[in-house]
């Protein structure tokens, strides 16, 4: 055993050893130890350097409230995490740590330098220096900040750990499995409910377990051993889930929470492969009983950072939990009753301990135990200052004035090796506050509990304010039978003794004989803010808590404040003259402790990130070489290139040949919409601008939708397929929610239509085959149909077969080709694809892709909605008149189109842009103005597709610019980062303005 | 995250759920007879109170039906659902 390792306690097993390494050097631990224990029994207080000033800091607490012991793992390696608190990493065999926020070592830190100069670091130091000059911002003060910010490395691989979710139900979910929390979950599940009890440490029992002493006894047993027994009662029970190493992460409303399981965080490395690392848990519980206990509160005092200075209960756990002493020449500086039970504790393992207490008496039993054992004693008296650099050596403490604002008397020196502070207990409210519940403020001991509102929750223990073992047992017992209905309780005849406190004192910022500005007292320890900065955001300006938080940095660094918050505000109040009650808390959000990207995003990694829709004939396209355009989910083709063709060169090639002999698109991806009913017709004549019911069955109809507010919205061509039959097809990025808006109008504003829509999407796959020689492929295809234009027009549809195969043969054209586009059931789209480019193939049938089809459409000005329109578009601004009828009553977006606003004839509105140079290609995006001069420069338009034509041979592009409809032949200009591009207003058709093509 | 009583599921988790707004908001049956003012008010203008709000809302991942719900929007409690076309319950 070192020299640390005084005690044998049941938590670790010393027959156990675990080597690990700290900063390089290699040490020994036991099973059962974390990282913060295993240090601390090498006698190793010192873990890190502070934030801001770079001070040495130790590790200060036992939990999750640790600021200054934050490591980082296994760095160098695709495991490393940074800001790992050593309190509650658990020692495994190969475990690797190292400091954070030092260099070039720990014990040398040229940052510390900070510390010297920290009269000039006051709060708000950054927003107040870096402001000028303006010209130092790029290469002298951002490049200083970035090295010096942030806590750690982040892993520069990908996470190679597994992480998983698992939703969860349950009648009761009890959080925190201390003493009042194991209460709670064995009256719930011997009640028949369905309970989770969940814990964030590795075993049950929270600081009762190691809490051994006389003075506290539980029906006639000392309370750990009455706990214990507890314990292994509860793990017998059938309808209870115990789940340890699980943290609450939230706690929504409805009773939604997350909780983190750690799996193998504490395994060796080499037991680790392949299992799941953490486990996010999303519980929905009928009911929830929060004991999350409190947390130990600092005393901020001159130098109250020194590696050494320990919370008081910490101090407690590490010797009867861990059994490791911190110190062997133990001081304790407190307020309240606790800290004895930490100085009975090691006196009574041969440990030289002295108290200074800021009461004046207190006459409690466990403090009459200390005395009686011969404890020295410091009444009213205070710590004014420490000594010792990278660990504390000794203290000066002064004697407190009669109202405690001031010190009196002389300095007296102590020696000591660690102080055991102890400023009383905070309840963890934060659970509460998460779910929406309020807070009282306590005047007699300072301190904020849960205002019960909630039916379906309640808080119990300690961090519902009960600090005495006699309140905590029999409150529990009580308000858990009441909340749950239950007659029995089970603890209802139970005798608890224990020491109980009479006298309270509290200070929030102790006094001192130097002046405050020339003092160090820490508040946030990670984020060094002190007491002084506080009162100097104060004297800025600065009231609201928010304001001075974030101004100062309090409770903004990974601990999120757990120990400095409440001394921020009772520091606010007493400089303010306010009662702390008044001034409210700083909001808690989650998560309570950090959670890890991996648990978050759980198996929603890599190919399970997102959804990916393929058609049925995208097989094909990969053998094909096609490159790939995300569309919504869909995979679209995009291009096929040829022999190391790049985008520009197979674009030319498609658009050529699918003009001059033949192309073909998968189109599958078009949404589809099944309409059906006797009120179908006049559905659509409501839902499109134009009229449908006059159109024949066997016929098609371009429709524009719009919205209320007379915006386009979506597009797509619509077949008659009988009397009361159509199929709708929409974008292919539109189809969900065209699908949508349609349902709500037809349930919420016109249920009297007898409408059914259907999705049939996914249903069928499209192959559309455009250009002079399409008609040629269909008749091989199709040998017995008559494909003349008497029989088969432009805008119809008829069925047709190939072999058993149902096919849909719509006659309509999206590129201004002669164009057919043929539908069959999904499963048989492949094959209907492979008989097309056989059939094509002696006319050089070329498949093309999404940027073609742009292209093609783009030439006879055909628009696309969401790229050149943008939700600000009316039909009228499109120079789309033709298709907004002027006879229909109404139809959605109709009486927005005579809005004075939608009426303006400044509007940006489409036009057609040729470039003065043929060959130059304007950029989507790119802005346009009709002037240079007049500054400011008014921008009157932006391009919305261009396109290099090679059916035209000339650059072309489509443009939505302010009052264009009137500007046809006017000269604009480009402006690029290097030139100025010259363009002139056009027609938007560029191609075929006669629609010949369409029946060549 | 609510747990929302579809009328014609039953409860079901918010995350199949979608709001679509304040309800009881008809629209006109004679649009082209309003002013411009009148249409705006139909158009644009609605109410997001503290307190209790009547709300719209879709069993989007669900039956796909829509619906209406009294959600006090401070506490997010749920007073009542109730099919569209129903008379709005007095709160
Ligand atoms: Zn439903």
């Amino acid at each position: 055993m070192t020299k640390y390792r005084i005690n044998k306690t049941r938590f670790v097993d010393q027959t156990k050893t675990v080597s690990f390494t700290f900063d390089g050097k290699k040490y020994h631990g036991f099973e059962g130890d974390t990282l913060a224990s295993a240090l601390l029994s090498n006698g190793i207080h010192l873990i890190g350097r502070s934030f801001k000033y770079h001070r040495p800091r130790g590790i200060m607490s036992c939990g999750s409230e640790e600021p200054n012991a934050i490591c980082q793992i296994n760095d160098n390696t695709d495991l490393t995490e940074p800001n790992v608190r050593a309190t509650e990493i658990e020692l495994y065999e190969g475990l690797k740590a190292s400091s954070q926020n030092c260099w070039p070592s720990l014990n040398f830190d040229i940052g510390g330098i900070n510390n010297l100069i920290s009269p000039f670091i006051p709060a708000g130091f950054y927003y107040k220096t870096f402001m000028w000059p303006k010209s130092f911002w790029k290469k002298i003060y951002e490049p200083l900040i970035r090295l010096s910010a942030g806590l750690g490395k982040s892993p520069t691989q990908p996470d190679p750990d597994i992480y998983d979710h698992k939703h969860e139900h349950c009648d009761v979910l009890v959080i925190g499995g201390g003493i009042s929390g194991i209460i709670s979950a064995k009256i719930a599940a011997k009640n028949n409910l369905k309970t989770i009890l969940i814990e964030d440490k590795n075993i049950l029992g929270g600081s009762t377990i190691y809490q051994n002493n006389k003075n506290f006894i539980i029906d006639n047993q000392k309370s750990n051993e009455w706990l214990m027994n507890e314990i292994s009662e509860l793990e017998k029970l059938d309808n209870l889930i115990i789940k340890t190493r699980t943290s609450l992460a939230a706690f929504h409303s409805y009773n939604y929470l997350l909780a983190k399981e750690n799996i193998s965080d504490h395994l060796p490395i080499d037991k680790k492969n392949g299992s799941i690392r953490q486990r996010l848990w999303k519980i929905r519980a009928d009911k929830v009983i929060v004991a999350a206990g409190a947390i130990e509160r600092p005393l901020i005092f001159n130098n109250n950072d020194r590696p050494g200075i320990i919370l008081a209960n910490s101090v407690k756990k590490y010797l009867d939990f861990y059994g490791v002493s911190t110190g062997l020449n133990n001081i304790i500086f407190t307020n309240n009753d606790s800290a004895y039970e930490t100085a009975v504790s090691l006196f009574e393992k041969g440990i030289s301990v002295k108290i200074v207490d800021i009461r004046k008496k207190s006459s409690s039993n466990i403090v009459k135990n200390a005395e009686d054992q011969g404890i020295k004693i410091y009444w009213n008296s205070t710590v004014v200052n420490t000594f010792g650099y990278k660990k504390i050596k000794s203290i000066e403490i002064m004697n407190l004035s009669e109202d405690g604002s001031n010190v009196t008397g002389n300095k007296h020196k102590i020696q000591c090796d660690c102080l055991s502070i102890s400023g009383g207990w905070t309840p963890m409210v934060h659970m509460h506050t998460q779910s929406g519940g309020k807070l009282d403020f306590r005047e007699i001991d300072q301190v904020f509990v849960p205002t019960e509102k909630s039916e379906n929750h309640i808080n119990v223990g300690s961090c519902n304010g009960d600090f005495e073992l006699e309140e905590i047992v029999k409150n529990t017992n009580n308000k858990v039978k009441k909340f749950l209905n239950i007659n029995e309780g089970g603890f209802d005849k139970i005798s608890v003794l224990c020491s109980k406190e009479s006298e309270k004192k509290n200070i929030w910022l102790l006094p001192n004989t130097i002046s405050e500005s020339k003092t160090k007292s820490f508040i946030d320890f990670q984020n060094d803010s002190t007491a002084k900065d506080i009162k100097l955001a104060l004297r800025e300006g600065f009231k609201s808590i928010e304001h001075v938080k974030r101004y100062t940095t309090t409770g903004m660094a990974t601990d999120q404040g757990k120990l400095s918050n409440m001394h921020a505000l009772g520091i606010i109040a007493d400089t303010a003259g306010v009662k702390m009650g008044t001034l409210g808390t700083t909001t808690f959000r989650p998560p309570f402790t950090p959670l890890t990207f991996g648990a978050i995003v759980g198996r929603s990694v890599g190919k399970f990130f997102d959804i990916v829709r393929k058609t049925s004939i995208h097989e094909w396209h990969v053998q094909n070489n096609a490159k790939f355009e995300n569309v919504g989910q869909w995979k679209r083709p995009w291009y096929y290139p040829i022999n190391n063709e790049n985008l520009h060169e197979a674009v030319q090639r498609e658009s050529k040949a699918a003009r001059d002999s033949a192309g073909i698109l998968d189109a599958s991806t078009l949404g589809k919409i099944d309409i059906q009913g006797s009120d179908a017709s006049e559905f659509l004549n409501r839902v499109y601008t134009n009229a449908w019911s006059k159109l024949g069955i066997g016929k098609c109809r371009y429709g524009l939708m719009l919205n209320e507010d007379g915006m386009v919205y979506d597009d797509g061509v619509t077949t008659r397929l009988g009397e009361n039959h159509y199929l709708m097809t929409t974008t292919t990025g539109g189809a969900a929610n065209v699908l949508s808006k349609l349902e709500d109008y037809l349930q919420t504003e016109w249920p009297e239509l007898d409408v059914y829509l259907t999705s049939v999407t996914d249903h069928y796959s499209t192959a559309s085959i455009c250009g002079p020689n399409s008609k040629k492929i269909l008749k091989k295809l199709f040998p017995n149909k008559d494909f003349s234009d008497e029989a088969f027009p432009h805008m119809s549809y008829q069925d047709a077969m190939i072999d058993k195969i149902e096919c849909r043969i719509m006659r309509i054209s999206f590129t201004g080709e002669l164009s057919y586009e043929i539908n069959v059931e999904s499963k048989y789209g492949k094959s209907l694809w492979e008989n097309c480019i056989v059939a094509g193939e002696e006319y050089k049938i070329t498949p093309y892709g999404t940027e073609t089809m742009h292209l093609l459409r783009a030439e006879k000005g055909f628009i696309i909605v969401g790229q050149d329109t943008d939700g600000t578009m009316t039909p009228i601004d499109l120079q789309m008149d033709w298709i907004v009828s002027k006879k229909k009553y109404d139809f959605i977006g109709k009486r927005s189109l005579y809005r004075s606003d939608t009426m303006r004839e400044d509007r940006k509105q489409l036009v057609g842009l040729l470039t003065d140079d043929p060959n130059e290609i304007l950029e989507e995006g790119a802005q346009i103005v009709s002037e240079l001069d007049k500054k400011p420069v008014e921008m009157i338009g932006h391009v919305t597709s261009s396109y290099f034509s090679p059916n035209l041979n000339k650059s072309i592009a489509l443009a939505v610019v302010k009052g264009g409809k009137k500007m046809n032949g006017q000269k604009l200009i480009v402006p690029m980062e290097n030139k100025n591009i010259n363009v002139t207003v056009s027609d938007f058709i560029f191609l075929d303005k006669e629609n010949k093509r369409i029946n060549a | 995250m609510f747990v929302i009583n579809c009328p014609y599921c039953g409860e079901r988790d918010q995350s199949e759920f979608s709001c679509g707004g304040e309800a009881h908001i008809v629209r006109p049956k004679q649009p082209t007879e309003l002013s411009d003012d009148e249409w705006a008010e139909y158009l644009f203008m609605r109410k997001n109170i503290k307190g209790v709000q009547f709300e719209r809302w879709n069993h989007a991942h669900g039956c796909r039906k829509w619906f209406n719900m009294v959600r006090d929007t401070s506490n997010d409690k749920i007073h009542a659902v109730y099919k569209m076309g129903e008379k709005p319950p007095v709160i």
